[in-house]
């Protein structure tokens, strides 16, 4: 049984003029231990997923269908004072800038040994230890002297490293980071992925990774799913959606990472851009920008379909999904 | 730390001294100064020793120093209306106006913070309704009106307050005090309501503008992203955050509510310094105006250091500046 | 074939504001409906005075003592060509109010308009100038807003009238209208300049001036219209503002001479006679000016929601 499974999740957004869809019936899982990946363009509906398996989906954002389960049980029909036991205890969240993530006005220690009281039956002293423990296990130096540090006293990697602690208190079983380190420093970053990624492992903790940076998915994760306006296209094992994406788009998407170790004249690019919420193409929402598109594409939309369990083909929502060897078009053999 | 406090008192000082210079206009260019220091009934011989003293014919600096010393003893001549001592009325009537300020400020605290927070945790309670609409009237309706609609309600048709004066005080030394007496605190329960109002309302929306701001940060979904009960994220951190600000604006607020005695003091006849200054301007009597122009500023400077410096004990990211 | 074009477009531009988001905004809030309603007719009513009113409460001649203290209409003793009673000098009550809001609106409109002149003009100045005319501008603004207005406003009466012993009516309207002016161009100067120094780093504007268009024209036709939307707000609520400071420094015996009472002036007319039981002659001109400042107030907040964009 897998700790976390996201079933059909459809998420709207009740406008004056029409009703938008943000999600359109996302599915995947989530193993307990394994770091997934979440990526896409902005607006594509990864934080919003994000969002509503944490129960901080914002009105008027509100799950229409679908289910999450954790462990088992549904989580996503929990009343507020259930959901809050969940929050930090179970599942812990990770926001992108770690500035505006820690009250300016509360001393880092109080923020830990408050998170911690809330959620483990500890007395003020046992708290503070396990906030010093957790601190040093993040990597800040001195740890129980800067307890009693401010955040604006903190540097950015340092802010985010506090932000880590804060949300792995409580012990959870799931992290769910969003864009954790794109507010940060391009040589920091790399060390927040190295931290996350380790103390997750120790801890057993799964994680969902959100970015739309491709080299920290390629450090980081086990396996990525890709979204595209609001619907998941592809998941499966991170060097098979890099190296040998089944759908178009993800295609597209490695395809137009710069790299050094092959000469080009031009960067690849696909053509268009993604569509607003409020004019989703029928059929498959991707139909529009491929060239591998058909008339099935635009009457039909393609439904994920399930792994078959063989090493190369894992789940796609395609028509006409690529296979391993296939060439993107003739700019790329160049 | 010290240089901004250095740097606060300069710029005070410099206020002042701009403050006094338009007081100082006003004393030696509309009207005549001499009869302002010596009050109308001045004989002639005093009224030429008192302009040599003076020396009208010296440089703008040195009559504007002369001012200022003076000022600075609290000298400011003598009332063109009652011919006494500018300075003994305005002593005499401080602490009417501080006790009715006081007591609005505490009034319109304690119950404009309360509702202010109230309205922004429960936005759809119809309480909230109630309380947004009295706000739209208490800042839509000046304060005299309410003054009067005030007396009107318990003074003229339920005849269960006194609507006029102080009633009765008791000296302590040059204070004195409506304080000690059950009559005393009647006859400010009106006038420190109908004071207390405006700026109520204006707290009120104020702290719950403020605090909708805060809990759409980050950090408060950090908080809730953690699992802390609502309890301690509405108190222990967004209402934390909310008074911060809010205590600077409302400490701007009282010194404002010290001016807006005029006209509840106006509406009440509460002897204060408010009704002095009304009379004085109905009356074109420069003295009074000057001094009472000054004294306002020297309370409102002071308050502001005062909540500089409240500000900074306040919020940790400042204790560093500099 | 021209005129039909120009019609369908008129009904296009009709049918896409009627669509737009603030007028939507408005259709779906009530309470936007009655506060218009009701500052139109308070507007209406004050404009038309001189024409509807039932008597010219201002002219002595025809004004008959024998018919003061009257109360309204429906109370024992009233009568029913005074609606609302009479005043102590028999002066019709709803003629009065009808004459003195006209006088209120007249003087909120009219320092409305100058502070904003003055404003505007200000802070566009000092945002695009920059140096130490901004710095000067700002020094004033902040000295100022230290200073609750009823104080500047009185003190501007207090000298006017020390300058001027015996002086008439206009003059006390024009101390009047300026002492409100000056104490209310503060705000549009801080808000135009803000959003005058964002303009002004803008590449549009910095191509202009490259090209050798002229600063003056550059802050009339590239800045001033994007700041216009703040300005329309504050200039809203700040009538309702200006009113209350008239009405407040006519009741406190500085504003509007009583020969030709504003609301303010007849509730101070009226607040003699309260312990006396004339209830009349102050409730009615408070209920008045409650109704104009309620209205007006409603309207600003409701502009203020509409326009911010955040609560889309």
């Amino acid at each position: 049984m897998a700790l976390l499974e996201v079933r059909n999740l459809s998420v709207e957004f009740p406008q004056r003029r029409a009703v938008l869809k943000a999600l359109d019936q996302v599915s995947f899982n989530i193993e307990a231990g394994e770091i997934l990946g979440l990526v896409g363009e902005s607006g594509a509906g990864k934080s919003l997923t994000g969002a509503s398996i944490i129960g901080l989906l914002e009105p008027p954002g509100r799950i229409s269908e679908g289910q999450i389960l954790l462990g088992g049980a549904r989580i996503d029909d929990l009343s507020p004072e259930q959901m809050r036991h969940v929050r930090g205890k179970r599942i812990g969240a990770i926001f992108q800038d770690p500035l505006t993530s820690l009250n300016p006005l509360l001393s880092v220690g109080y923020q830990l040994t408050q998170t911690i009281q809330a959620h483990l039956p500890l007395s003020a002293q046992q708290a503070w230890q396990r906030a010093v423990q957790l601190l040093q296990d993040t990597g800040i130096p001195a740890a129980a002297e800067r307890m009693t540090n401010y955040p604006h006293q903190f540097s950015g990697g340092m802010r985010q490293r506090v932000v880590i602690a804060l949300a792995l208190a409580a012990e959870p079983e799931l992290i769910i980071a969003d864009e954790p380190t794109t507010a940060l420093d391009v040589s920091i970053q790399a060390q927040i992925i190295e931290l996350l990624k380790r103390l997750c492992r120790q801890r057993g903790a799964a994680v969902m990774l959100i970015t739309h940076d491709m080299g920290v998915i390629a450090e980081a994760c086990d396996r990525v799913g890709v979204m595209y306006a609001g619907r998941l296209v592809e998941v499966g094992a991170v060097q098979q959606v890099i190296h040998a994406a089944h759908h178009p788009y993800s295609r597209g998407l490695m395809a137009s990472i710069p790299s050094t170790d092959v000469t080009r004249e031009r960067l690849h690019q696909i053509p268009g851009s993604m569509p607003r919420l409020t004019a989703i193409p029928s059929g498959c929402a991707f139909h529009p920008r491929c060239e591998r598109v058909s008339p099935r594409c635009l009457a039909e939309r393609p439904v994920l379909t399930p792994s078959d369990a063989t090493l190369t083909h894992h789940p796609v929502a395609c028509w006409h999904p690529l296979h391993a060897n296939h060439a993107l078009s003739a700019e790329d053999s160049a | 730390m010290l240089v901004f406090m250095l740097r606060r008192m300069f710029q005070a000082t410099l206020v002042m001294l701009v403050v006094a210079l338009i007081a100082f206009m006003l004393f030696q260019y509309v009207g005549d100064p001499v009869l302002f220091m010596l009050g109308q009934d001045a004989t002639p011989e005093k009224v030429r020793e008192l302009r040599q003293e003076l020396g009208l014919d010296q440089p703008f600096i040195v009559q504007f120093g002369h001012f200022v010393l003076n000022a600075l003893q609290g000298d400011f001549g003598l009332s063109l209306r009652q011919g006494a001592k500018v300075s003994t009325l305005i002593a005499e009537r401080l602490p009417a106006t501080l006790e009715l300020a006081v007591c609005a400020a505490v009034i319109a605290l304690c119950v404009g913070i309360p509702m202010g927070v109230f309205a922004a945790l429960r936005p759809r309670h119809v309480m909230t309704r109630v309380f947004m609409t009295l706000s739209l009237l208490g800042v839509s309706l000046p304060t005299f009106l309410i003054g009067i609609l005030l007396i009107l309600v318990f003074a003229v048709w339920l005849g269960w307050l006194p609507s006029f004066g102080r009633g009765q005080v008791v000296q302590w030394g040059t204070w004195s005090t409506g304080l000690l007496t059950r009559d005393g605190w009647l006859h400010l329960l009106l006038p420190a309501l109908t004071l207390a109002i405006f700026q109520l309302t204006l707290i009120m929306r104020l702290v719950r503008a403020e605090m909708l701001e805060v809990l759409r940060t980050d950090f408060i979904k950090f908080a809730r992203a953690r699992g802390l009960p609502e309890r301690t994220i509405h108190y222990g951190h967004a209402l934390r955050n909310t008074l911060v600000p809010v205590i600077t604006i409302t400490g701007l607020q009282l010194g404002s509510l010290i001016a807006f005695a005029i006209i509840t003091e106006t509406v009440f006849q509460w002897p204060g310094m408010g009704l002095l200054f009304i009379q004085a301007v109905s009356h074109a009597d420069i003295p009074v105006m000057a001094a009472y122009l000054c004294l306002i500023s020297l309370i409102f400077v002071t308050i502001n250091l005062v909540v500089d410096l409240l500000y900074l004990l306040v919020d940790p990211r400042l204790k560093e500046a500099r | 074939m021209a005129v039909h074009n120009a019609l369908t477009s008129w009904r296009d531009t009709w049918a896409r504001a009627w669509d737009s988001d603030l007028v939507y905004h408005f259709r779906c809030t009530p309470t936007a409906w009655v506060a218009l309603a009701v500052a139109l007719a308070c507007l209406l009513g004050a404009l038309l005075a001189p024409w509807i009113a039932p008597h010219n409460p201002f002219d002595p001649a025809s004004l008959q003592l024998s018919d003061a203290l009257l109360p309204p209409a429906w109370s024992d003793g009233g009568q029913l060509r005074y609606l609302l009673g009479t005043d102590d000098q028999g002066r019709d009550i709803v003629s009065a109010l009808l004459y003195g809001s006209r006088i209120s609106l007249l003087v909120g409109l009219a320092s409305v308009l100058l502070s904003a002149l003055l404003g505007v003009s200000l802070g566009l100045l000092s945002g695009f100038v920059g140096g130490a005319v901004d710095s000067l501008v700002m020094r004033i603004c902040d000295v100022m807003l230290s200073f609750p207005a009823i104080l500047v406003a009185l003190l501007i009466s207090g000298v006017g009238r020390a300058l001027f012993p015996n002086a008439d009516d206009s003059l006390a309207f024009g101390v009047l209208i300026l002492s409100i002016t000056l104490t209310g161009w503060v705000q549009y100067a801080r808000t135009v300049r803000g959003a005058t120094l964002v303009e002004r780093n803008k590449e549009y504007v910095q191509a202009a001036r490259i090209t050798g268009v002229g600063s003056l024209s550059i802050m009339r036709r590239h800045i001033l219209p994007n700041v216009l939307g703040p300005v329309l707000v504050l200039a809203t609520i700040q009538v309702a503002t200006a009113i209350i400071t008239e009405a407040t420094l006519s009741f406190l015996g500085v504003g509007a001479p009583p020969t030709s009472p504003s609301l303010g002036t007849l509730i101070r007319i009226g607040n003699d006679f309260l312990f006396s039981g004339e209830w009349w002659i102050t409730v009615f001109p408070g209920a008045m000016l409650m109704l104009i400042s309620l209205s007006i107030n409603l309207l600003g907040d409701w502009l203020r929601d509409a326009l911010n964009p955040r609560l889309q």
